[in-house]
C-alpha cells in the first residue's frame, strides 16, 4: 500500500494558509503563521495532492515512500 | 447608541479619511450586523484572528455570495463566473491550472524584466520637465505590461482594456447595465484573442490555457475567457492603485521615505508595510455561511452573508504593535492584505515584486519626489470597489 510523507518547508511558507483552507485536516498553522503537516505519513489523498499543487511559494513537498520519489503534483 | 441584535449602521469611510473605529460602532462586539449603505444586512468580522479564520473556513461561501438569487452588485457581477466567486472543488480546478505561473519562484525570475520595465517608464518620465501624472506614466502601465506579457495580451490595447476593467471593478453604486456591457466588450475582447492564440501558439499563459482546454480539456471555453479576463484585470488593477496609495503614503511621512533613500534594502519590509498600513478598497466581496458558525463569541445562523474587515485585522494590536504608526523597519509580513485561504490572491509574489522593484527605481532615479498638487485636491474615481486616484501629478529634483 503506497505511503505519502508530506514535508512543508517553514522558511519558503509564506503564510497564506492555502493549504489548510483546502485540506483542513491534513494542514494546520503554527503560532507564526506558517503550515505545518498534521500528520507525516499518510493514504494518498487527492486534497493534499491539490494543496501542495496550488501553494504559492511550493513550500510543501509529497513524497511516495515506496519508491523516494516525488508525487506527481500536475494531475 | 444601542447595542444589541439590531444592524449598526455602517458606511465604509472614504480614501484619506480616518479609519473607522470599530469598536465603538459595535459596541465592543468584534463580530456584529450591520447595515451597509446599499442597504444589505450583513454580519462584520473584525480583529485579526477573527478574520483570518473566516477567510481560511470554508463554511464561509464565496459560491454562495454570488449564486442566482443573491442581488449581484458591482464586482459580484464579473465575480460570479470567477475563480473568485467559486469554492473548492471548482476553484481548486481552476486554479490549479495557473498556480505555477505565480509562485514565488517562477516570479522571482520575472524581476529583471520587471526592473527593466520600471526604468524603461522612468526614462520616459525624466525625457520631459516635470510635472508628470504618475498614475498614467507609471503605475498603472508597469503592471499592465507584465500581466500583458506573461498572458500574452498586446500592451497596445492597455488603454481599452483598463477601461473595462475600472466600470468591472465598480461597488454598489454602479450602474449594472455599464458593468454588463464593460463584461461583454472584455469577454468578446478575449474570445478574439483566445482564437488568434490558437492558431498561433505562443509561450505565454493564454497558450498554455488553450492546450489545457483543447489538448486535455481541464477547463471550459467559458471558463477560459473568465480565467483571461480575471488575470488581466486582478493583474493590473490592484497593484497600479497600490502603487499610488503607498507613494501618497510614503509623501505623507518623508521620514519613512527618508530611510528607504539611505537604505535600499530595507525596501522589501517596506513593501510589507503598505500593504498593511494603505487600503486598497474598504470592504471585499462576501461570504455566505454554508451552516451555523461560531466565531468571535457569536453564532452567525447559516445562509447569512459575511465580510471580513481587513482593515481591523491589519491593525489589531495584538498582532501589529502600535497599529496606526506607520513604520517602514517593522515586521508586518503576517498581513492580510492579500487574503488568505483558498482565496488567498494569486499574484501576491508577483505584486510584492513589482512594488519593490518599482519603489527601488523611483526613490532611486527620481530625487525629490513629491506631489505637484496639494494631497486635498487628488481626486479618486467614483463608484469602484478599490480607491483609484484619477491622476497622480508629480515633481521632482531636475540634476
Amino acid at each position: 500500500m503506497m505511503r505519502w510523507k508530506i514535508s512543508v518547508d517553514k522558511n519558503a511558507c509564506l503564510g497564506s494558509a492555502v493549504c489548510v483552507a483546502i485540506a483542513p485536516d491534513r494542514f494546520a498553522l503554527d503560532e507564526r503563521q506558517r503550515s505545518g503537516p498534521v500528520q507525516t505519513e499518510i493514504d494518498p489523498d487527492e486534497m493534499v495532492r491539490d494543496a501542495a499543487a496550488s501553494c504559492p511559494s511550493e513550500a510543501i513537498s509529497l513524497v511516495d515512500t515506496d519508491t523516494g520519489r516525488p508525487v506527481d503534483l500536475d494531475q | 447608541m444601542t447595542v444589541g441584535s439590531n444592524p449598526v449602521k455602517f458606511t465604509p469611510a472614504l480614501p484619506g479619511q480616518p479609519v473607522p473605529e470599530i469598536r465603538t460602532i459595535s459596541g465592543d462586539r468584534p463580530v456584529f450586523l450591520a447595515e451597509l449603505p446599499d442597504g444589505r444586512i450583513v454580519w462584520l468580522v473584525s480583529g485579526y484572528q477573527n478574520v483570518r479564520q473566516m477567510i481560511i473556513d470554508q463554511r464561509f461561501s464565496r459560491a454562495l455570495a454570488v449564486a442566482p438569487g443573491q442581488a449581484r452588485q458591482g464586482f459580484e457581477m464579473f465575480a460570479g463566473g470567477s475563480i473568485n466567486g467559486m469554492d473548492p472543488p471548482e476553484h481548486t480546478r481552476l486554479r490549479k491550472l495557473v498556480a505555477s505561473a505565480f509562485t514565488s519562484r517562477r516570479v522571482e525570475a520575472l524581476r529583471p524584466r520587471v526592473a527593466g520595465i520600471v526604468n524603461e517608464l522612468i526614462d520616459a518620465m525624466l525625457d520631459r520637465p516635470p510635472p508628470a501624472d504618475l498614475a498614467a506614466g507609471f503605475s498603472l502601465p508597469l503592471p499592465a505590461r507584465v500581466i500583458c506579457e506573461m498572458l500574452g495580451v498586446p500592451a497596445e490595447d492597455t488603454g481599452q482594456f483598463h477601461a473595462w476593467s475600472d466600470t468591472i471593478l465598480g461597488d454598489w453604486q454602479r450602474d449594472s447595465g455599464e458593468i454588463m456591457t464593460a463584461l461583454v466588450e472584455l469577454y468578446s475582447y478575449f474570445g478574439r484573442l483566445i482564437e488568434i492564440k490558437r492558431a498561433q501558439p505562443a509561450d505565454d499563459l493564454m497558450s498554455a490555457l488553450i492546450a489545457a482546454r483543447d489538448d486535455a480539456d481541464r477547463l471550459s471555453e467559458e471558463e477560459l475567457t473568465v480565467m483571461c479576463c480575471t488575470l488581466l484585470i486582478g493583474g493590473h488593477e490592484t497593484t497600479a492603485n497600490e502603487i499610488n496609495l503607498s507613494l501618497l503614503l510614503l509623501f505623507d511621512h518623508p521620514g519613512e521615505a527618508a530611510k528607504l533613500r539611505a537604505d535600499p534594502g530595507l525596501i522589501p519590509g517596506a513593501v510589507e508595510e503598505l500593504l498593511r498600513y494603505t487600503r486598497l478598497g474598504n470592504l471585499v466581496p462576501a461570504r455566505v455561511t454554508r451552516e451555523d458558525v461560531q466565531i468571535g463569541g457569536v453564532t452567525i445562523p447559516a445562509g447569512e452573508q459575511v465580510i471580513p474587515l481587513f482593515v481591523t485585522a491589519n491593525r489589531d494590536p495584538s498582532v501589529f504593535s502600535d497599529p496606526d504608526r506607520f513604520d517602514v523597519t517593522r515586521d508586518a509580513a503576517n498581513h492580510l492584505s492579500f487574503g488568505a485561504g483558498v482565496h488567498h490572491c494569486l499574484g501576491a509574489q508577483l505584486a510584492r515584486v513589482e512594488l519593490q522593484e518599482a519603489f527601488r527605481g523611483l526613490i532611486g532615479r527620481l530625487p525629490g519626489l513629491r506631489l505637484a498638487v496639494p494631497a486635498s485636491e487628488l481626486e479618486f474615481k467614483p463608484g469602484m470597489a478599490i480607491h483609484s486616484l484619477r491622476e497622480l501629478p508629480v515633481l521632482w529634483d531636475q540634476p
